[in-house]
């Protein structure tokens, strides 16, 4: 059972938004005062992996990221975690891409590994909100798909599949080899543990350049762009909250209902 | 490019019914094609649907194109892919816009990908732009704590919509148009994924996507015993509860009453936010609520910027008081 999860190094989505910066050039992100972390739904999509090969009782998960000003002690999460190889794009002809230059290297590279049965990525990233490496991966190596994915059954070469609805969920059959998009649904991704941090610190990441997968520098990163970023800005939000007060707690909350009343709220 | 025209819509169906957010799609749909000069078009895919281009040409569409098979009765994606993929080979619309839901989001980069194009997903606004004629593809990025502009050069221009983030029309029940069929033409062999089963864990009581008031809790909240009370004011209130993702991720509620960026886009007209930090994802999915109340016990949270009423505090003691003086002021 090879799983291929790919994962990539984010600014920290969970910081307060009061914190989130954008640069004055208007094209870069930054979270003041918290470092990068990996993407919470690539973790996700880790601890998915982990399960699979947990039930199938043997097999490798490489962890796949690409990007740029990669810190170790970040990508290295999913090898803390339990995977057991670390591959990295890390090339400034990577930088500034879009979900169709992403996903041209990832699959290019997933390709180089050579054999894969199962590849998962997020559902959707925490910058770009997208969701859209992983069908990306799957149309260009032309593998089935599943989105939005709560749990993985594999038995033989198919994978029985639940897959999160607005309403639920449904259960789908596909052959493997294929790429799923896991979500939050499929459980708390867990903690590295101290002899998986150890572990994760003798493993050295193997590093690729364009040229190492096969394509050219003008298909990827900012070159390989299909979507132009005309502009990035910080919406204003010009609200004024009303605090109820009081004596005590109990005397707060009458207060607030009694202004709601009175505001014609309820 | 050149030869490409018009707006389509993807008129996303379920159980038998246009989905809301398809007349949502056909509002934006015409005022875009509006601009352009250009006319609408609504593709209605699925199996005995073609009765449903009424509702479309009421939403705004000026022509629909169906494709009916029974091969088409759930969503499939390979099936819907290559379905789409024809649609739009024939159709050749300048922009095709389709919805952010669990369809949309399987649907629409899978299409894109296949047919050579860029997609955004989850748009709030759409606009074309005077200068170029292209469309101005606007979305929130990084959980909605900032928003981008896209544009893209190749035709068709895809988009997935938010929910409730485009207004549809009234609907005019004398518009009329042309109705268009197209083969699905599908070889069943092709279709990968086998859909089993569908599960439906719907919870009692008004939907929050339907409900005037959501009492919603989060991790404050500790524990299942917690969302009974948030129940109590609910009922009170003829409201739903739902939560942000962490109550759902503990299994103190059902994961389909999640609020936010991965869970449901409402917009009540009251929501009262318990215990709930306010993090840009989860307000992404609640912003649109005509008044929000906030109680938490950090003056510093960031629900506090959004809300409109407030109460810092403890919500163990807040609540059981705030939901008796409702109930008081209730019974006049
Ligand atoms: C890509 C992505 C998508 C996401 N999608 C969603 C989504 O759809 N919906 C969503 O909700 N989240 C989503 N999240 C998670 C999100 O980032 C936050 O982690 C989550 O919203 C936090 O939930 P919370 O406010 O309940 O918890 P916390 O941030 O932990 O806040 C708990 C709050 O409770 C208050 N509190 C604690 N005890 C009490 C008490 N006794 N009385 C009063 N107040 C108390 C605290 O002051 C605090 O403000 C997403 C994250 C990512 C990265």
């Amino acid at each position: 059972m090879n799983i291929i999860v790919c994962v990539k190094q984010v600014i920290d989505p969970e910081a307060p938004p009061r914190s989130f910066k954008i640069d004055a050039g208007g094209t870069r992100a930054e979270m003041q005062g918290a470092p990068p972390v990996i993407d919470p739904y690539g973790e996700f999509a880790v601890e998915a992996a982990l399960k699979v090969k947990e039930a199938a009782g043997n097999g490798k998960i490489t962890a796949l990221s690409l990007g740029t000003g990669l810190l170790r002690e970040v990508v290295k999460k999913p090898l803390a975690m339990g995977a057991d190889a670390l591959i990295l794009l890390e090339d400034a002809a990577f930088a500034g891409g879009d979900g169709w230059s992403t996903a041209s290297a990832l699959a290019a590279a997933i390709r180089k590994t050579g054999e894969y049965d199962l590849i998962l990525c997020g559902r959707e990233a925490s910058d770009t909100n997208a969701g859209q490496t992983g069908p990306g991966i799957a149309a260009i190596l032309g593998l089935p798909c599943v989105t939005l994915v709560r749990r993985i059954d594999v038995a033989g070469d198919t994978a029985k599949v639940e897959r999160v609805t607005s309403a639920g969920y449904e259960v789908v059959e596909v052959p493997l080899p294929a790429v799923m998009t896991v979500s939050n649904e499929i459980g708390e991704p867990r903690y590295p543990t101290i002899k998986g941090i150890m572990a994760a610190k003798k493993i050295e990441p193997v590093v690729w350049k364009p040229a190492d997968i096969g394509i050219e520098p003008s298909q990827v990163g900012a070159s390989g762009r299909r979507l132009k970023m005309n502009r990035l800005f910080q919406p204003v939000h010009e609200g004024k909250c009303e605090l109820a007060s009081g004596e005590t707690p109990e005397e707060v909350a009458a207060n607030l209902a009694a202004r709601l009343r009175e505001a014609k709220i309820f | 490019m050149s030869e490409s025209s018009g707006v389509a819509v993807y008129g996303e169906i379920a159980d038998g019914k246009l989905l809301p957010i398809a007349l949502e799609g056909l509002g934006i749909g015409r005022k875009l094609a509006d601009s352009l000069g250009q006319e609408v078009a609504a593709v209605l895919a699925g199996s005995d649907v073609a009765g449903l281009a009424a509702g479309a040409f009421a939403g705004g569409a000026d022509r629909v194109y169906v494709v009916d098979d029974p091969l088409l009765k759930d969503y499939q994606p390979d099936a819907y892919v290559s379905v789409m993929e024809k649609v739009i080979g024939q159709v050749k619309p300048r922009v095709l816009i389709m919805g952010q839901t669990d369809v949309g989001r399987d649907l629409a980069p899978r299409l894109a990908f296949r047919l050579g194009v860029p997609v955004t997903m989850d748009c709030v606004e759409l606009a074309i732009d005077p200068a170029s004629g292209r469309l101005l593809q606007t979305k929130p990025v990084y959980g909605g704590n900032a928003q981008a502009v896209f544009t893209s050069d190749a035709d068709p221009q895809m988009v997935t919509i938010r929910t409730k983030a485009m207004t549809p029309l009234q609907p005019d029940n004398s518009r009329k148009g042309e109705v268009v069929k197209i083969a699905a033409g599908l070889d069943a062999s092709t279709i990968r994924t086998k859909l089993v089963d569908r599960v439906i864990e719907d919870v009692a009581g008004i939907r929050i996507e339907d409900a005037d008031v959501v009492v919603a809790g989060g991790r404050g909240i500790g524990g299942a015993e917690g969302f009974a009370q948030l129940e109590e004011l609910a009922r009170l209130l003829r409201g739903a509860v739902g939560a942000s993702r962490p109550p759902c991720d503990n299994g103190w509620v059902p994961d389909t009453v999640q609020i936010g960026l991965t869970g449901k886009i409402i917009a009540p007209e009251l929501y009262i936010a318990v215990a709930i930090s306010g993090s840009s994802q989860h307000l992404s999915g609640c912003s649109g609520a005509k008044t929000i109340v906030a109680i938490n016990k950090d003056p510093e949270a960031n629900i506090f910027r959004q809300a409109r009423f407030g109460v810092v505090g403890d919500w163990k003691k807040v609540l059981p008081a705030f939901t008796a003086r409702v109930k008081e002021l209730m019974a006049g």
